[in-house]
């Protein structure tokens, strides 16, 4: 059997499996399609959030980014996964209390603002369909780079399987579809680095085997691997090699950002119980933290498995203890089938710059030392001949280097379309209600009945899934950026209104507006002057160098600055204003505590 | 919630559990894993420190262990405060 036909069986049968389920989930009231009538189970929900959360960047990118930079880029495993503590003891308890559909309604009742609900709807609306782009977009590089067919109609067909079980189902349908893909993403992701990690350690546990002994060596393998790195004048794995103060506020915004993503919250909306709520937050901990504990391992071993298939000699010794691959290998070597593979995507790519028929790879960025220095001259070297390297091919060409089976590389194919399908969903969900519940039922019409409410959020349900679409096929050339507006936005005007919005009963409608206007503003007026105007190239006020940053704060940190305006401008507005109303302070009052979340409020 | 005090007694012993989850998910996090790592650099874990463990295992399983932690301590305050659902 064919690898093609192998992937299009193990995705199909996927498929088959999140249509099944969407028939099966079909929602008949706005309860089910906003909440799943509020009768998930902590576990089941757990299982979804973490489904709902882990997008392809996630699953694809993560252990890339991890892999070529080590240490510092831990701050990714600590940020987006400290930001469920966050939730979970800071927002989702109190706003599956407060029992509405969407997080600009609490937005707009606790600030007894219509005012203040529109910004919030502005502010989910920003950050949620750009993170839908690079989601639609994952979709249809995955489907063309498995299933041969061209990006637009992989994206097509991603659209319309969405379409079939969010728009029939809502909530309902996505809460059980993202069960369904968490279990496929998760299982694609842990047998390639079970299988890598018994290869290069014999431990079956990634998370142990990260810290053990490297077989062929007898080393350990991260001092091997440090070693191995900066043989070849990389900088040391391990080491910490970035500014401190730029890692801990990135760590932050990460987390702070985290617990303010809008599709994120709504799913604490479906469980039963504010106990329930507390609890859910621990169980998608549990399941995001059976990836997060394993992409160190996938990256660090992967990168150690790519580089040792550069230089064979550090398999067992020293690094230059044989001569590097040849190009003869490269192109001929069954074993090395996978590079081949790759160098037709563009991820991977070599070039024998100085024609002695080896393919030598270092950095050729810095000033070489010690026994790089000697190499490179007796071995003529022009530059680094491994020229294209992209991060993505640490999780994608995994199993292939590592010699796994057809099956398993069709099942990675399936897991990265689940990671994408799932995200995408959870989103347009997010995006769907805020137009349908915030702005429909919320302003433009109030008094629709719930059938026709119902049908408003299926039409811009199927609205939105058309919009992410087309901006999926055309992605704006920013799209990669837009990451760090997304989180920066999330960081600056949702989480600080939010939590204030519980802790603090003086903030009042002012102080949230001015607040919120604040924190975005100011936020998104940094990335600008470092990453050009709405990421304009060459519009950029400043070089988007660390010697430029203000303090050494990079754009992608500000954030946490951005909520620290925010919580300063609210405080000091409230403080010159109006004392909050007695019924909203009672509100407040009201959702503090857990008892008579049983009768959901209905309008 | 019966009466004010005893609700501003609950929220007061709620706040108090969250600041002590909050210092644990800062300590390490921020502190273990970057800041004080230097200080840890000493303990040898596998090829490098525990800082670096932190940074990449610890710190996640500290953060479900305080996450559980908080739910069991807060549905134990919700029963002796008669808040519960």
């Amino acid at each position: 059997m064919t690898q093609f036909t192998l992937n299009l069986i193990v995705i199909g049968l996927s498929f088959a499996l999140y249509i099944g389920i969407a028939i099966w989930a079909r929602a008949g009231s706005t309860a089910e399609f906003y909440a799943a009538n509020r009768g998930v189970g902590p576990v089941t929900n757990g299982m979804a959030t973490a489904a709902d959360w882990m997008s392809a960047a996630s699953f694809i990118s993560m252990a890339g980014l991890i892999a070529f930079t080590g240490y510092d880029n831990s701050t990714y495993l600590m940020g987006w996964t400290g930001g469920y503590v966050l939730l979970a003891l800071l927002l989702a308890p109190y706003l599956r209390k407060f029992g509405k559909f969407t997080v600009p309604e609490f937005i707009g009742d606790r600030f007894y603002s219509r005012s203040a609900r529109i910004i919030g709807v502005v502010c989910l609306l920003i950050i949620s369909i750009t993170y839908v782009i690079g989601q639609m977009t994952g979709v249809g590089v995955t489907f063309s780079r498995y299933l041969e067919v061209s990006n637009s109609t992989g994206l097509w067909i991603g659209a319309a399987l969405v379409f079939m079980y969010a728009v029939l189902g809502g909530m309902k349908g996505i809460t059980y579809t993202q069960v369904a893909q968490y279990i496929v993403l998760i299982t694609a992701y842990t047998i390639p680095a079970v299988f890598i990690s018994l290869q290069l350690t014999g431990n079956f546990l990634p998370q142990l085997g990260l810290f053990s002994t490297h077989d062929a060596s007898g080393m350990a393998f991260l001092a091997k691997l440090d070693d191995l790195v900066t043989d070849l004048g990389f900088r040391s794995y391990t080491g910490h090699h970035n500014s401190t103060l730029d890692m801990v506020l990135f760590t932050l915004a990460l987390m702070i950002g985290t617990a303010g993503l809008p599709h994120v919250i709504i799913r604490f909306f479906t469980v039963p119980k504010v106990s329930d709520a507390r609890k859910s937050a621990g169980w998608a901990l549990v399941f995001i933290a059976l990836l997060y504990t394993v992409a160190p391992a996938v990256g660090s071993m992967a990168r150690f498995n790519l580089t040792a298939t550069m230089w064979p000699g550090a398999q067992t010794g020293d690094t230059f203890s044989q001569p590097a691959v040849s190009l003869e290998a490269i192109e001929t070597a069954p074993e090395l089938q996978w590079m081949r593979n790759w160098q037709v995507t563009g991820l991977l790519a070599w070039e024998d710059k100085n024609g002695d028929g080896l393919i030598q790879y270092y950095n050729d960025r810095v000033e070489p030392t010690g026994e790089l220095a000697q190499v490179i001259q007796d071995q003529g070297l022009v530059g680094n001949e491994l020229t294209t390297v992209n991060n993505d091919i640490m999780v994608l060409a995994n199993p292939e280097i590592a010699n796994l089976p057809g099956w398993v590389i069709a099942i990675v194919a399936a897991g990265g379309l689940a990671a994408a399908l799932s995200t995408a969903a959870g989103l347009l969900l997010a995006i769907s209600g805020a137009v349908s519940h915030d702005l429909i039922k919320g302003t433009l019409a109030p008094n629709i009945s719930e059938r026709t409410e119902l049908l408003v959020a299926r039409i811009s349900m199927a609205f939105s899934i058309l919009v992410a679409t087309l901006l999926g096929l055309n992605p704006p050339g920013f799209a990669a950026q837009t990451v760090a507006l997304a989180f920066g936005l999330a960081a600056s005007s949702i989480f600080p209104v939010l939590m204030m919005g519980i802790f603090v009963k003086r903030i009042n409608k002012h102080g949230a507006i001015w607040g919120m206007i604040a924190g975005m503003a100011t936020t998104i007026i940094y990335i600008f002057v470092y990453k050009g105007w709405f990421f304009i190239a060459g519009t950029n006020m400043l070089p988007d160098t660390p010697d430029a940053w203000l303090f050494g704060i990079s754009p992608a940190s500000f954030g946490v600055i951005g909520a620290l305006i925010n919580f300063i401008v609210a405080f000091l507005v409230s403080n010159m204003t109006e004392e909050t109303p007695a019924e909203v302070q009672e509100l407040v009052e009201s959702i503090r505590v857990p008892r008579g979340a049983g009768a959901a409020v209905l309008h | 919630m019966s009466d004010r005090t005893s609700s501003n007694a609950y929220w007061q012993a709620n706040l108090r559990i969250i600041y002590i989850c909050i210092a644990i998910w800062a300590l390490v996090s921020y502190g273990f894993a970057i800041l004080l790592r230097p200080l840890l650099a000493g303990i040898p874990i596998g090829g490098t420190d525990l800082g670096f463990w932190f940074a990449q295992q610890g710190s996640i399983l500290t953060f479900i262990v305080l996450i559980f932690f908080y739910a069991w301590r807060m549905n134990r305050l919700d029963a002796e405060y008669g808040v519960d659902e």
